[in-house]
């Protein structure tokens, strides 16, 4: 069970070394001179490998071992980085995603890529690099199970002394580690003499038992190469600080250079550079760092892994503090009471508070979109290779943090549109130089905040959507009326109709008749909305708005008949108690209203929702003017608006069925249930009643089928 | 009584009978998680008619059925006496409301009897058999079925 726990740990840092093996790689295409990117790319492999040996993952550590090989090399700036060079590597740390998936699912992977990739990465180590020092090819076979029994034959036999100064931290102790374990595994090396240094032990009186004071100063004689010395240290790294040098042997240092990224190699290279770079053998000689610091330097800030169930039960909960909290507030106000200032202040406060609480525990879900925009770059550069066009990704505001469901659903979507923009967005290399473009084409990502809302693009700098080709397509599909007249964004929109795909053949990538509409559907289940805009020439972008959040909304409280429901803040530009001069009747049923001069069509909400209990409903109400994609600007005719709230979104779903025009349910102070309406959804229907038959119940006829 | 219903507790099984439409119907007391007074929902917009609404429990949603509507007994009249059965089924909750509860019933598994080949096969479908009780006879109700032909296809 622990060691399961043990490994489980491994996988998920390594999800975060493989996050920052993909941005150092991309950092590295933009500045391949510095040496910071190619250090923490290295680490990233490095550690891999690390904790890969300590699982006996012997696939794993190999192709690390290689790719981390060729690293070591940029690094000693024996290789340049070129275009072909950069290709390799990112396709070396894919392959090295989905070794960690394989390893992690215990299934197996296809040997022959990897053999392929392997073979590539030798041939940059160059014979004579492997002649000069030692068998790399050997080492990457050879190098089984623990990293410790590391095979060393080559360079083996030649006695050195190491001067090894080990000074370990309160933390080291407090994760359990014994100074005196890891001087004995020194001690069977090779001869050794070890001083301890007390000087540090403070007076009686201020003496902290739990706290590091003593350090060692060890001499080791031992024919052992210095990477070696560093794997009895592997598992107190960054809990101690280790200065590991060679003060006499007949080898050169770089020998042990490929495994070894730890400062004796720093002889060469600036001091800087191997501070920064290197925390886990941090090289500090003054006074010892807190070990939270050393932390910091390692990764990002210290997290927590808490199981999500618990956290939802906790957001549930909170979700049943604020209805409580509204029910409270309606109590009170139903009580008539005389202005009593204290409750009336008490009650905000409270109100407040479970504001804080519920804003708080939001938070614990929100997660940076920055691994989701990763994975799209590898899905640029298969889709161009794929097509053989060239492209880069650039990504714009990746720590944009959103529900960490939002980005979960996001992901398949999201893959299918950036591989579109590959696909059918960008033009063929020629093409592109014939239209005077850079020949590399740019899918562009991005994501922000703005007005409580997540927005997401993909963009491509590619020729625009085609329109005429479109809508020829959408006819010869029987998907539109042939003498349809439509107008730019209408023609636009029909890319997310079902069944429909442009390209003209069926290519590898995309397009397989299943297309824009699954990413429609996908992201109207998350409660978002797509669109695109485009100009012919200068390429498409698609957007996406996204609620922040799949829990709570701001809503509008409304009355739709009789019944109270809600209609998202976010959906409505503006609200009109009309004049009846302005509401005109249009053919015999449908009523349009003027607004500012141009006519708006107005959708009665009780009468879609076949509340129809008209009574007072003729021409009064208020209207809500709402923008949807497919109808352009709408009128909604609900009877009153009663209150804006935020309200605790509950699935109708989980214990019912979806229901159309509907997009949830949410419980109003009272402890009543109020539906939450979906008003795209609702136009949709209203203008489909008749010749949709989706929109006809089709459970009523299925009901006693 | 409780001996019994220990000695052959693999057999014998519990239920807590109601009326509906004026029959006479039951319910395995596994599936039952609770009983409530009614109290009033809200309706559903294109929804059959035995599908009343949703109601709050304790902060879940859950749709309510009209059991006498859904057998084609006819709306339930609406009554003091009237309650709401919440049960759960296929890992979603639910409430039926019915006229009134009656008794717990302890019967052997041998005493149910298959629902004969009656012409309705909707009926079929939601009466997993019946047991008969002195001189009446008290229908098993499917609760799976019920649901399932009360959600229709999702829209």
């Amino acid at each position: 069970m622990s060691g399961n726990s043990i490994r489980d740990t491994f996988f998920e840092e390594c999800e975060e070394l493989l996050e920052a093996l993909v941005e150092g790689l991309a950092q590295m295409e933009q500045a391949p001179e510095d040496m910071e990117v190619v250090n923490a790319v290295f680490r990233s492999v490095h550690s891999i490998k690390g904790g890969a040996g300590a699982f006996a993952l012997d696939r794993l550590v190999s192709f690390a071992h290689s790719f981390e090989t060729v690293m070591d090399k940029v690094r000693d700036r024996e290789l340049t980085v070129d275009e072909k060079l950069m290709s390799l590597f990112h396709r070396a740390g894919d392959h090295l995603s989905d070794l960690v998936e394989a390893a992690r699912d215990e299934t197996h992977l296809d040997d022959e890529a990897e053999a392929g990739l392997t073979g590539e990465l030798d041939s940059y180590l160059g014979d004579e690099a492997a002649a000069e020092e030692f068998s790399f090819d050997a080492v990457t076979l050879d190098f089984d199970g623990p990293a410790i029994e590391l095979p060393s034959e080559d360079d083996g036999g030649a006695l050195r002394v190491f001067e090894i100064r080990f000074v370990p931290s309160r933390a080291l102790y407090e994760n359990g580690h014994e100074p005196l374990l890891i001087l004995d595994a020194l001690a069977d090396l090779g001869d050794m003499t070890v001083e301890a240094d007390i000087s540090r032990i403070p007076e009686f009186d201020a003496f902290d038992p739990a706290d590091a004071f003593l350090s060692w100063h060890m001499r080791l004689a031992s024919s052992e190469p210095e990477t070696t010395l560093h794997e009895v240290f592997e598992f107190v790294e960054g809990l101690c600080e280790l200065d590991i040098s060679v003060t006499a042997g007949p080898e050169e240092v770089p020998v042990s250079t490929p495994f070894d990224p730890e400062p004796s190699t720093g002889t060469e290279e600036p001091i800087a550079e191997t501070e920064t770079v290197l925390p886990e053998a941090e090289e500090t000689t003054d006074s010892a760092p807190p070990p939270d610091r050393r932390k910091e330097a390692r990764g990002p800030k210290p997290t927590l892994r808490v199981d999500l169930d618990r956290v939802d039960r906790l957001i549930n909960t909170v979700g049943e503090l604020i209805i409580n909290q509204a029910m409270i507030s309606q109590r009170i106000e139903e009580l008539d009471l005389p202005t009593v200032a204290h409750l009336t202040n008490e009650l905000e406060a409270y109100k407040l508070l479970a504001r804080d609480i519920q804003e708080g525990v939001m938070a614990i879900r929100a997660q940076p979109v920055k691994p989701l925009f990763q994975r799209m770059s590898r899905i640029v550069r298969e889709a161009s290779d794929a097509t053989g066009k060239k492209a880069k990704m650039v990504t714009v505001g990746d720590s944009t943090e959103v529900d960490k469901t939002v980005i979960e659903r996001l992901a398949d979507p999201l893959t299918h549109m950036v591989r579109n923009a590959v696909d059918h967005g960008l033009e063929k290399p020629e093409g592109r130089e014939a239209a005077g473009k850079d020949p590399v084409g740019t899918i562009r990502l991005s994501a922000s905040h703005r007005s409580g809302s997540v927005f997401i693009e993909i963009s491509d700098d590619g020729a625009g959507l085609n329109r005429e080709r479109i809508l020829a397509k959408a006819i010869e599909k029987g998907l539109v009326p042939p003498d349809v007249e439509l107008s730019d964004p209408e023609i636009d929109n029909l890319l997310f109709l079902p069944g429909f795909s442009t390209a003209g053949e069926v290519s590898a990538l995309s397009g397989r008749g299943v297309g824009m509409d699954v990413v429609k559907n996908a992201v109207h289940a998350l409660g978002g909305r797509v669109s695109i805009t485009s100009t012919p020439g200068k390429g498409t972008t698609f957007s996406i708005v996204l609620p922040l959040t799949l829990a709570v909304m701001d809503g509008f409280v409304i009355s739709v008949a009789d019944q109270t429901m809600v209609i998202p803040i976010s959906s409505i530009l503006e609200t009109i108690r009309p004049n009846p001069r302005d509401i005109h009747v249009v053919g015999t049923d449908s009523q349009v209203v003027s607004v500012r001069g141009s006519y708006v069509p107005i959708v009665d909400v009780a009468d879609n929702l076949g509340l129809a209990r008209h009574d007072d409903t003729g021409g009064a109400g208020i209207l809500l003017l709402v923008s949807t994609e497919l109808q352009g600007l709408t009128a909604l005719r609900v009877t009153a608006i009663h209150d804006q709230r935020q309200v605790v979104i509950k699935s109708l779903e989980s214990n019912y069925a979806a229901i159309r025009g509907v997009s949830a349910a949410t419980i109003l102070g009272d402890g009543k249930i109020a539906l939450i309406l979906d008003p795209e959804e609702l136009i949709n229907l209203a203008h489909a009643s008749g010749n949709d038959p989706f929109a006809q119940h089709s459970r009523m006829e299925l009901r006693h089928g | 009584m409780a001996e019994t219903a220990e000695a052959h507790a693999d057999t014998q099984f519990e239920f807590i009978t109601f009326s509906a439409g004026g029959q006479s119907y039951c319910l395995e007391i596994t599936q039952i998680r609770e009983i409530r007074r009614w109290t009033p929902v809200t309706a559903l917009p294109h929804t059959p008619a035995d599908v009343l609404g949703v109601m709050n429990l304790r902060g879940a949603v859950i749709p309510i059925f009209d059991l006498s509507a859904r057998f084609g007994l006819g709306a339930t009249p609406a009554n003091e006496r009237n309650v709401v059965i919440v049960a759960a089924v296929d890992g979603a909750t639910i409430g039926l409301l019915v006229e009134s509860v009656s008794e717990i019933l302890s019967v052997d598994k041998s005493e149910i009897q298959e629902t004969p080949d009656i012409k309705s096969e909707a009926t079929r479908n939601s009466i997993q058999g019946m047991i008969s009780v002195d001189e009446t006879m008290v229908r098993v109700v499917n609760l799976g079925a019920v649901v399932e032909s009360g959600k229709g296809l999702p829209a």
